[in-house]
């Protein structure tokens, strides 16, 4: 739709036409401000928790056992340098096992986007049982981790949006 | 052809004076929509473009890509 809107505009003797092809889908999930309704509600990027443990493949999950206990944590991000989530050590992971991350941690976790309804966030985890989910970039990169005690709480009311994202 | 730009370019064009235009349905706009952007839908184009200040430049998105 855009690429006819600006040749359109050319069309027309527009000379500076620009042309943002990623759209408001990539400026949404890098979880940049809008106007609008929407922008009245919460949303997942919203609500997340930023203070999340993170990790690197190669920390050793003991480490990571005691840091994520100190600050309250039942779950730890591993990212890579650009904090793009690789995988996740859930409590069951902290607690029983030993060794790096990397050979411990849950690859390729569900991945939500920042911008979706924090009621469809809500009903989801309730769903599927799910009781903290990373919130990411389009990229992958870590904005933080959302619990479902604070998405329940944080949906009373709010109105149902249908762009769930996951990756 | 227009010229693409990304994210991270638009905050520094609309401080320079760009216009944002965003080309989807009116009602997608009224949700959600770019900071400072107008809604000018694609099917209403013609009739909107009178509006756009032809001296700056103009950044047109949509969804995505697709």
């Amino acid at each position: 739709m855009a690429p006819r809107a600006a040749a359109r505009l050319e069309s027309l003797g527009f000379e500076q036409v620009y042309e943002y092809r990623a759209g408001k889908l990539d400026w949404l999930a890098a979880g940049n401000p809008t106007e609008g309704e929407n922008s009245k509600r919460p949303r997942a990027g919203d609500v997340a928790r930023k203070d999340v443990v993170v990790c690197g493949l190669k920390d050793l999950v003991a480490d990571v056992r005691k840091r994520a206990a100190a600050a309250g944590w039942d779950v730890a991000i591993v990212i890579d340098d650009a904090r793009v989530v690789l995988g996740q050590l859930r409590s069951e992971q902290l607690e029983e096992e030993s060794g790096l991350a990397e050979n411990s941690m849950r690859a390729g976790p569900s991945t939500f986007r920042p911008y979706v309804p924090i009621k469809e966030m809500a009903d989801y985890m309730v769903e599927h049982q799910l009781e903290s989910v990373p919130i990411t970039t389009s990229a992958g990169q870590l904005l933080g981790v959302l619990r479902k005690g604070d998405a329940v709480r944080e949906a009373g009311g709010a109105a149902t949006a249908r762009r769930m994202i996951t990756s | 052809m227009a010229t693409l730009v990304d994210r991270d370019a638009i905050e520094t064009m609309v401080k320079q004076g760009a216009q944002l235009v965003e080309v989807l349905p009116a009602e997608e706009y009224v949700e959600d929509h770019l900071p400072g952007a107008v809604s000018h839908p694609l099917r209403q184009l013609d009739e909107g473009a009178g509006e756009i200040d032809r001296n700056r430049p103009v950044i047109v998105y949509c969804w995505d890509a697709a």
